[in-house]
């Protein structure tokens, strides 16, 4: 159907039962589930006598409480440890395929599952983690659901659902040199605002994002919750099919090839309408750095804090006042004069191969410099990790003086060991810089990757434009 | 899920934008394995202060507040993860019904599965509530589900206020009743299994985990 949008195709070819005045009931193809919000939907189905109904398409993970230090050393956390134990347990009661702490496919969910091709264009794709929005970027219908809904999908494999409204945001032109995806959906947050997306999923379409990766389209998908969407999607094309070619999950030969052209057909038809449009040109994006205490608080490196009584409305006015009394930032600071104490490469959102290769990139032959107490590098997956491995990227972070560390969701949330100690400032390429995410009292500004590795070397924000690291697509 | 029908209780204000999930409930609490016990952490980092002593200046500990069982809020409440940890603190603190302009949605949507009633109202309708709740000790408002009105319980000097809202009618209905979603579902198992015939998302492995290449 040529008027319709990618969102309205895999909405329809899900649909198991419709009723007016009702939630539509839609098959769900992909359930990935990690430790934090699936022991009490296992608990739900025990004591209910029910059954996971698709075990086969079920995917588990450990994730964000694993420790990225040595794994062979006992788990401190007693209640992360429980938390893991469980997490075990239903797995094998339920016969669902787990990647534990000492998987080699281990990683984050949202890494895991693109990089072993379990991620594919046209399905649906849910799990109990709001960031579940990466998985749009193949073209997938993938969003964020709470616990209750983990347990409705395990019995069910559907999910009761309203139609969203569909925005489109397009992203006209070429960014220039040391700008990133991240960069990109920081700039669109910093438009539309945190609930810009609220009860819309998001299509990003134009040339800036088609000439992004797959690594690129993830990093932007990732954060569409960021701008209040549940789900962000990229059109599937050439870019994803070969990112897809040949990973454990998919198919070979002709069956690739037959699966290729009907992913094609889920593309937005030429005449598709959306609710709303929002247009970007990827030229005038600068390198972003948050300043508050959410990701809509962002402005150009090139740029200062702003002054609260800049802001139209009181709330706003109100709400920066109280961001930048939590950040301990003064209104007119400069941007790239701000001092760093940590730094932290990893997240969903920027711990793939292609991430540490822009971030080894820029600390290729440098070193961080003294005023930093600690950088960590942490890839998103053991795959991102052995493959940075054999390219020798782990030496690049080392000798720069960063920690190389084990796969997990680590300083983005803290719920490990690696905190973000109280009043320090952490230049991170995670996708969240709440207040007291990273840590109580911990101060996040939310950057690229490349940002983050030349603000360790120097200490400071920075214009990377300026520097000269040849050729970066 | 206990019905939800008709609640009178005390309004406690929480007067910031965009509040997040983590700031409902922070993620060291997030590692518990059951659904109960969380309303004590709920707002953890602004209701204590170092070595859990709570912080005077939050409003939750003002004596005033105690009890209460209406959240009263700004717009975009409930932004950030999707954890249920949210609501269920929400709940476990006492609070049954929530009052604002705007909610995110993932939140809003974990409410209704875990018994809380989200009601949005315009903005300025919230603002009149914010001034009320202040200036009255002890304001209490009525909320009832079925007739979608919300009335003042206590009498304060310019009272009379009735404000109706309006709730999408199939999560009323669940709501009223307390229904279990998984139990709904499960009546049209036949239709799922039918739809499974034609529609076959199989998850087959073609390559080795074993290796980085996959083949
Ligand atoms: S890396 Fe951070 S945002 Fe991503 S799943 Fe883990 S905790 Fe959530």
């Amino acid at each position: 159907m040529p008027s319709q949008t990618m969102y309205e195709k895999i909405w329809s070819a899900h649909v198991v039962r419709e009723e007016t005045g009702q939630p539509t009931l839609i098959y769900i193809d992909r359930h990935l589930v990690h430790e934090v919000t699936s022991a009490q939907a296992f608990a739900g189905l025990r004591a209910n006598g029910r059954k996971v109904r698709r075990p086969d398409l079920t995917f588990a993970v450990m994730d964000h409480s694993v420790p990225t230090t040595d794994r062979s050393l006992p788990i401190l956390d007693q209640a992360a440890k429980a938390q893991f134990a469980a997490l075990e347990r239903n797995c094998k009661e339920n016969n669902i395929l787990l990647f534990d702490m000492h998987d080699r496919n281990q990683g984050i969910v949202h890494i895991v599952g693109p990089e072993l091709g379990i991620t594919n264009p046209g399905q649906t794709i849910v799990c109990g983690d709001s960031h579940t929005s990466t998985h749009g970027a193949f073209g997938a219908l993938a969003f964020g659901i709470g616990t209750s809904e983990v347990e409705h999908v395990l019995a069910t494999q559907c999910l009761s659902q309203f139609k969203s409204k569909s925005m489109l945001v397009r992203v006209n032109g070429q960014r220039p040199q040391g700008v990133t995806a991240k960069d990109i959906i920081l700039a669109i947050i910093g438009k539309i605002g945190t609930a810009g997306g609220t009860g819309f999923v998001i299509e990003y379409a134009g040339e800036g994002i088609r000439k992004l990766s797959m690594e690129g389209r993830m990093t932007v998908c990732n954060m569409s919750i960021e701008g209040g969407a549940r789900a962000g999607m990229v059109a599937p094309d050439d870019t994803t099919f070969a990112y897809l070619e040949g990973r454990p999950y998919v198919s070979r030969g002709k069956e690739f090839q037959a699966a290729v052209d009907r992913w094609k057909t889920f593309a937005s038809g030429p005449g598709a309408t959306y609710d709303h449009t929002v247009e970007l040109n990827a030229a005038e994006i600068a390198p972003q750095v948050t300043w508050g205490t959410n990701p809509g608080m962002v402005t150009d490196v090139t740029g200062s804090v702003p002054a609260p009584f800049s802001f139209s409305d009181s709330a706003s006015r109100e709400s920066a006042a109280r961001a930048l009394e939590y950040m301990g930032l003064k209104p007119g600071t400069r941007i790239a004069d701000i001092p760093i104490d940590r730094v932290f490469i990893g997240s969903c959102t920027n711990a793939r191969i292609e991430d540490l290769r822009l971030a080894a990139r820029v600390l290729d032959g440098k070193k961080i410099a003294s005023s930093i107490k600690g950088a960590l590098a942490v890839p998103g997956s053991r795959r991102v990790k052995a493959q940075a491995e054999a390219e020798g990227l782990d030496k690049v972070f080392r000798a720069a003086g960063f920690e190389w560390r084990d796969a997990g969701c680590s300083m983005c949330l803290a719920m490990n060991p690696d905190v973000l100690p109280s009043g320090e400032r952490c230049a991170s390429t995670s996708n969240r810089n709440f207040e007291g995410r990273q840590g109580k009292g911990g101060r996040t500004h939310l950057v690229s990757p490349m940002m983050a590795a030349a603000a360790a070397v120097e200490g400071h924000f920075v214009d990377i434009r300026k520097w000269d690291l040849g050729h970066v697509e | 899920m206990t019905p939800f029908t008709k609640l009178t209780g005390i309004v406690a204000p929480v007067d910031r934008v965009n509040v997040d999930t983590d700031q409902i409930i922070p993620k060291q609490f997030l590692k518990a394995i059951t659904r109960e016990g969380f309303g004590r952490f709920l707002f953890y980092d602004w209701r204590y202060l170092d070595g859990e002593k709570p912080n005077p200046d939050f409003v939750l500990n003002q004596p005033r507040y105690h009890g209460a069982s209406i959240l009263l809020a700004r717009t975009n409440f409930g932004c950030g993860s999707s954890r249920e940890h949210a609501p269920w603190a929400v709940l476990d603190y006492g609070f049954r019904a929530i009052i604002a302009p705007s909610y995110a949605d993932i939140f809003y949507n974990n409410c209704f599965k875990n018994g809380i009633l989200p009601i949005t109202l315009p903005e300025e309708q919230v603002d009149e509530l914010f001034r009320r709740t202040r200036g009255n000790d002890g304001y209490e408002l009525t909320v009832d589900l079925e007739s979608q009105t919300i009335t003042e319980a206590t009498p304060v000097p310019d009272g009379g206020l009735k404000i109706p809202f309006k709730v999408d009618s199939f999560r009323r209905e669940c709501l009223l009743n307390g229904w279990d979603d998984i139990g709904l579902t499960l009546r049209f198992e036949d239709q799922i299994a039918g739809f499974e015939k034609t529609h076959q998302p199989n998850a087959t492995r073609y390559g080795s985990l074993e290796t980085l290449s996959g083949k």
